[in-house]
């Protein structure tokens, strides 16, 4: 060899070459490339999968407490053949969103059939924008008929072609009576200084500024600036001068429990599962906030096997089971509050004691005191970041 | 004569070879991109794009000054903490464990075998405002009737002290257990004292340990977030939650990818000012 290279001209080559070869790819491969909008209606597969792929959020659906079997689950593969995987490992919006965002932007599956994300977050909004869900076969899905009424027609999803509800929850006030009197309103919760240091609120925006805006008198459903910013400085100002101790997402339950806190803005679910005969939950005088977690398909999910399982869902029958549970048989239900017409009067038969429950099943008045936030203000950039800044920092 | 006989000079840079290759693609790759993000504008909807936009760096310096130093301070705080706690232990282990040894440092390393998130919580029924160390520093008057410890910055630098101590200890443990008992002898007979002794000869033998100790300890400290948000109240926050919520909330990865630059080189700074003050022999001495 005559024209042999130096090692060093090698290495510097190769690491030039390798450098030039790899960091441009590497980069593009990791950047969020633009992504399509999903094209018209394809035919779908009318077949259904050996397994469906379904990711959950935590002690939310039927559980036999010694198997820990799913027994709606076991009925369904029983009946279809199908077997569900059902995975819980949805613990919140953003970090399950920051965790499938980056493989659905590169057109990538993520393994799931069903994912289950929530209306008065911002996450649920933009997986539809960016066309990250599949359209449901609603062919699939004739039991759609049992959806309650005022869930049919959502903004973020008019006509209900991708999502459909899971459960939803109220958001209101649980207090602790061994140390308080009982905090009804918002004005307790914030202002009263033998509260100070003693009480949290939600970390979800949606949440926080439903009930508080509904304080001031302005409405939550239309956000306007001026009662964004009423509300807001509220909040900042009890969070100032400590009246709040954190924010929080449902870690306020056991504190609450132990006593650290004596009032803690709340999900309704979390206090009809946490069972505490000295915790109290109340819709706040105001008015309290409405939200809703939505099944949908994401890309690449079987949108056949899916729908079929929707479908099962909102049978009566079934949501009964999955919403009260069997005592007699140790199985224990979701005990939020199902979007199913009819599941009541099957979950009447199970368990007496849910089906008259208000945190599961509320009655009319309740309903018509809690609001839906408005789903424009949760993508609102310059809100979010006040918001952020405000929680974290 | 096979192929590494022909090439020796190539034998040294093939052993590099895998450590060089683990560097470039877990961290020189990471890297790049990372800082590839933090010049990008735009936001999460319409997709971000690189047009070198530094304001970022300047916005987070600007927005977020008082979270970089808190976590700067904490970080600081802890560390000494640690080292004040590790020092008598490791001391104590090194020199008087005999054949306990083993079984001492594996108390100090048990704590690990729980995870992080799980050991941080445990804390919040330590510090409980019902609980019994309340209770006694309200009984001592070291806290007031309505004083608490939980959401205040005494909880979350406490936190980070009890996290990150075996860090500290382990180190310190290694460079004092090897001084050689006769080096302190020899002390000793030359008239000095106990106290001299230690001075003189353990400490200075010591401080390759309580370098990289301090390190170990300060380094993730200042990242850290998860002490902050359970332990401590929104005005104890750190440079890492508000990079969490930055990246998780509100997917802004460019300022996110911007912040976790700033930390680095504040990081970097306060290492390097450590490192030209104790000597960088320490920092290479170090045994672990």
């Amino acid at each position: 060899m005559t024209d042999q290279l130096t090692r060093q001209q090698l290495l510097k080559r190769a690491a030039i070459g390798g450098a030039a070869i790899t960091v441009p790819g590497i980069l593009a491969a990791c950047g969020s490339s633009g992504t399509k909008a999903s094209g018209g209606t394809t035919s779908v597969e009318q077949k259904l999968a050996s397994t469906l792929h379904f990711s959950n959020w935590t002690l939310y659906i039927d559980t036999n407490n010694k198997t820990h079997a799913h027994p709606s689950l076991d009925q369904f593969q029983k009946k279809t053949g199908t077997h569900v995987d059902y995975v819980e490992d949805i613990n919140d919006n953003a970090s399950f969103f920051g965790k499938i965002q980056g493989q659905l932007s590169r057109g990538q599956s993520i393994n799931r059939d069903i994912v289950v994300l929530t209306d008065n977050d911002r996450y649920l909004g933009l997986m539809l924008r960016k066309g990250y869900a599949e359209k449901l076969d609603k062919a699939a899905i004739p039991n759609i008929k049992n959806l309650v009424e005022v869930q049919q027609h959502p903004n973020f999803d008019p006509n209900r072609d991708y999502t459909l509800p899971w459960q939803s929850g109220m958001t209101g006030i649980a207090y602790n009576d061994k140390l308080t009197d009982p905090v009804l309103s918002v004005d307790d919760l914030l202002e009263n200084p033998k509260l100070k240091g003693k009480i949290t609120v939600l970390n979800s925006m949606g949440d926080a500024m439903t009930i508080v805006m509904l304080a001031n008198g302005d409405d939550p459903t239309k956000v306007t600036d001026k009662a964004w910013n009423a509300a807001f400085s509220r909040i900042k100002k009890a969070a100032d001068n400590k009246q709040i101790r954190q924010f929080t997402g449902n870690d306020y339950a056991p504190a609450l429990a132990k006593g650290d806190l004596a009032a803690a803005m709340s999900w309704s679910g979390d206090i009809a599962q946490l069972g505490n005969d000295h915790i109290h939950w109340n819709v706040p005088e105001a008015g309290g906030a409405l939200w809703t977690d939505n099944m949908l398909i994401p890309k690449g999910g079987n949108v056949y096997t899916a729908s079929v399982y929707m479908n099962y869902v909102y049978d009566p029958a079934v949501q009964g089971l999955m919403e009260a549970g069997d005592p007699k048989r140790n199985i224990t239900g979701i005990y939020y509050i199902p979007p199913v017409t009819g599941a009541g009067t099957f979950a009447k038969k199970y368990d007496p004691a849910v089906a008259s429950n208000p945190l599961i099943f509320p009655t009319a008045k309740m309903l018509d005191s809690v609001k839906i936030f408005d789903s424009k203000a949760l993508n609102n950039q310059k809100y979010l970041e006040q918001w952020q800044n405000l929680i974290s920092g | 004569m096979n192929l590494f006989h022909r090439h020796r000079g190539l034998t040294p840079y093939l052993l590099l070879l895998p450590g060089v290759l683990w560097l470039s693609i877990f961290f020189v790759v990471p890297l790049a991109f990372l800082g590839y993000q933090s010049l990008q504008s735009g936001n999460f909807d319409i997709g971000y794009s690189f047009t070198w936009a530094w304001g970022n760096y300047w916005d987070a310096l600007n927005n977020y000054r008082s979270e970089f130093l808190r976590s700067l301070e904490y970080a600081a705080i802890a560390t000494a903490l640690a080292l004040v706690i590790s020092y008598p232990v490791a001391y104590w282990i090194a020199f008087r464990g005999g054949r306990w040894k083993n079984l001492l440092l594996l108390f100090i390393v048990a704590p690990f075998f729980v995870t992080y998130l799980i050991r941080t919580l445990a804390w919040e029924t330590i510090l409980s405002d019902n609980g019994f160390v309340v209770n006694t520093l309200q009984s001592l008057h070291v806290l007031g009737p309505g004083g608490r410890l939980l959401a205040t910055s005494t909880a979350v630098v406490a936190g980070i002290t009890y996290n990150f101590l075996p860090f500290m200890a382990l180190p310190l443990y290694v460079s004092l257990e090897q001084i050689d008992g006769r080096m302190l002898e020899a002390a000793e007979d030359l008239y000095a004292s106990k106290l001299h002794a230690f001075l003189r000869v353990t400490l200075p033998l010591s401080l390759p340990g309580v370098v990289a100790g301090t390190l170990l300890t300060f380094i993730p400290a200042a990242g850290d977030f998860i002490n902050a948000q359970l332990l401590g109240a929104p005005d104890n926050h750190m440079i890492g939650n508000v990079i969490q919520s930055k990246f998780l909330e509100l997917t802004d990865y460019p300022a996110a990818a911007a912040m976790s630059f700033i930390l680095m080189a504040g990081i970097l700074v306060a290492v390097f000012v450590y490192a030209r003050a104790v000597g960088t022999e320490q920092l290479t001495g170090t045994a672990v």
